[in-house]
C-alpha cells in the first residue's frame, strides 16, 4: 500500500462539494466540532482582552488574542475546545492568549477531578511563541505545557492541525504531549520551521523554497506514518469533527507517546547519522508496523 | 499604529444585536459591532498604518450614510484597504440585521 493512499479516494463531486476545515477561521473551526447548540465561548471578542504589548510595538491587536475557548459537549461529553487563529500573528502564543489556554485547560482538569471528565481539543495553527511578548510568552507555553500534564491524567487531550500555518515551536510540544494528533495532509508538525533551520545551517542543510522537501519532513501524510500523529484526514469539517469525536469518545490511551521515553531513545540511537536519512526510511524506522505499508 | 475616534451623532435606526467578524491579519481587519444609544454612535479605530484618518472618515461617512445604525463600533485593522473595510462593516451590519 502506497503512502498517498493512507486516507480514503475522494471523488470529485464529493471533494467539491465538502465544507472545508482549512478555510474556517478559528472560531467557526472550534464551533463545527462541538455538538450544535451545546457550547458558548469564555472570554470572547466583547471581552476586549487584548494584548497589552503588541500596541506598544505599534502593532494592531485583536479583541481575542487570537486565542478562542468554548465550552460544551462533543459527542455528549463534556469538553473544551482551544482554537488559535493562524491568521493573527500566526496564532503565536501571548501572554494573553497563553493565560486563556492554561486557565480554559486547568479548569477541565478541575471538572475532571470533580467527577466530571472534561476532554480538551486544541486547534493548532501556530509559530509559537509571539516573539514581541518575549519571557511572557516562553512563560506561557511553559505553563501550558504543565496544565497539559495534568489534565490528561484524568481526559484526553486532541490536537488538530489542519493548516496552512502548521505547528511548531514551543507549540509543537503541546502536540507531542496530547494523547491523539489529527493532521490534514496540508497541515505540517515540527519544532523548528525550515526557514528558522535554514537561516541557522545554510541552504544545503536544508531548502526552505522546496515545498516538496517541507512536507516530505513535516506534512500531516509523513507525520501520520511515522507514528507521532494518529489519523490524517482529508480537508473536510464533518471528517475533521467525526475524528475528534471518535477520540473523545475512547478517552485516554493506556500510554501517551510522550511516555515512552524509552522507545524513543531506543530508535534514535539506531539512526545512522553518517548519512542523511530519507523520508520512507524514517517512517520504517519509526513505526515499522504503518511504515512498512 | 495609529487611533482614531469617529462620532455619529445623527444615526438613529435602533438595533438590538451585536457582531464580530474578521481577522486581524494582513490587509484585513476585525470589527466588533454592538448596540449604542440612539444619537452617540461611535466609532473606534485602531490601525497599523499610519495617516489615513480622512480614508476612514470617507468609508465610515459612507456606511453611516447608507445604514443609519445606532452602533458602537471598535476596529483592529492590518491594513485593510477601504473596499476590504467597507466589506467587513456591511458584513457586520448584515450579521447584526439577520
Amino acid at each position: 500500500m502506497s503512502a498517498a493512499s493512507m486516507i480514503p479516494a475522494v471523488s470529485i463531486p464529493e471533494f467539491v462539494k465538502r465544507h472545508s476545515f482549512i478555510e474556517l477561521d478559528a472560531r467557526a473551526r472550534a464551533q463545527s466540532l462541538m455538538d450544535s447548540g451545546s457550547w458558548r465561548e469564555l472570554v470572547g471578542p466583547f471581552d476586549r482582552i487584548e494584548s497589552p504589548w503588541l500596541p506598544k510595538q505599534g502593532i494592531a491587536p485583536q479583541f481575542d488574542d487570537g486565542c478562542v475557548v468554548l465550552k460544551g459537549t462533543i459527542a455528549d461529553k463534556p469538553a473544551v475546545v482551544i482554537a488559535l487563529e493562524g491568521g493573527f500573528q500566526a496564532g503565536s502564543m501571548g501572554e494573553v492568549s497563553g493565560a486563556k489556554m492554561t486557565a480554559a485547560l486547568d479548569l477541565a482538569t478541575k471538572d475532571s477531578e470533580n467527577g466530571k471528565q472534561t476532554a480538551a481539543v486544541l486547534l493548532l495553527e501556530t509559530g509559537g511563541v509571539r516573539l514581541q511578548e518575549a519571557n511572557l510568552g516562553l512563560a506561557a507555553i511553559a505553563e501550558l505545557l504543565a496544565s497539559l500534564l495534568a489534565l490528561r491524567q484524568h481526559a484526553p487531550i486532541i490536537t488538530v492541525i489542519a493548516g496552512t500555518v502548521g505547528c511548531f515551536g514551543g507549540m509543537s510540544l503541546a502536540a507531542g504531549l496530547s494523547s491523539y494528533v489529527v493532521m490534514t495532509m496540508e497541515a505540517r508538525l515540527g519544532l523548528n520551521g525550515a526557514e528558522v533551520i535554514e537561516q541557522e545551517s545554510g541552504i544545503e542543510e536544508f531548502d526552505s523554497s522546496d515545498r516538496a522537501l517541507i512536507w516530505a519532513v513535516y506534512g500531516g501524510e509523513q507525520r501520520v506514518a511515522m507514528g507521532v500523529a494518529d489519523e490524517l484526514v482529508t480537508d473536510d469539517a464533518s471528517k475533521v469533527a467525526a475524528a475528534v469525536r471518535e477520540f473523545v469518545k475512547a478517552g485516554r490511551p493506556s500510554i501517551h507517546r510522550s511516555e515512552q521515553v524509552d522507545l524513543y531513545r531506543q530508535r534514535i540511537a539506531s539512526i545512522d547519522t553518517s548519512k542523511q536519512i530519507d523520508p520512507v526510511s524514517l517512517r520504517k524506522l519509526w513505526n515499522p508496523k504503518r511504515g512498512a505499508q | 499604529m495609529e487611533k482614531l475616534e469617529f462620532d455619529y451623532p445623527s444615526a438613529n435606526r435602533t438595533v438590538s444585536k451585536k457582531a464580530h467578524v474578521g481577522v486581524v491579519g494582513s490587509g484585513d481587519m476585525e470589527v466588533l459591532m454592538q448596540p449604542a444609544e440612539k444619537g452617540i454612535a461611535h466609532v473606534s479605530v485602531v490601525t497599523s498604518v499610519n495617516g489615513f484618518g480622512k480614508s476612514w472618515q470617507a468609508v465610515l461617512d459612507r456606511f453611516f450614510a447608507k445604514h443609519d445604525g445606532a452602533v458602537r463600533i471598535d476596529i483592529n485593522d492590518a491594513g485593510a484597504t477601504p473596499g476590504s473595510v467597507m466589506l467587513r462593516l456591511e458584513q457586520a451590519m448584515e450579521a447584526i440585521d439577520q
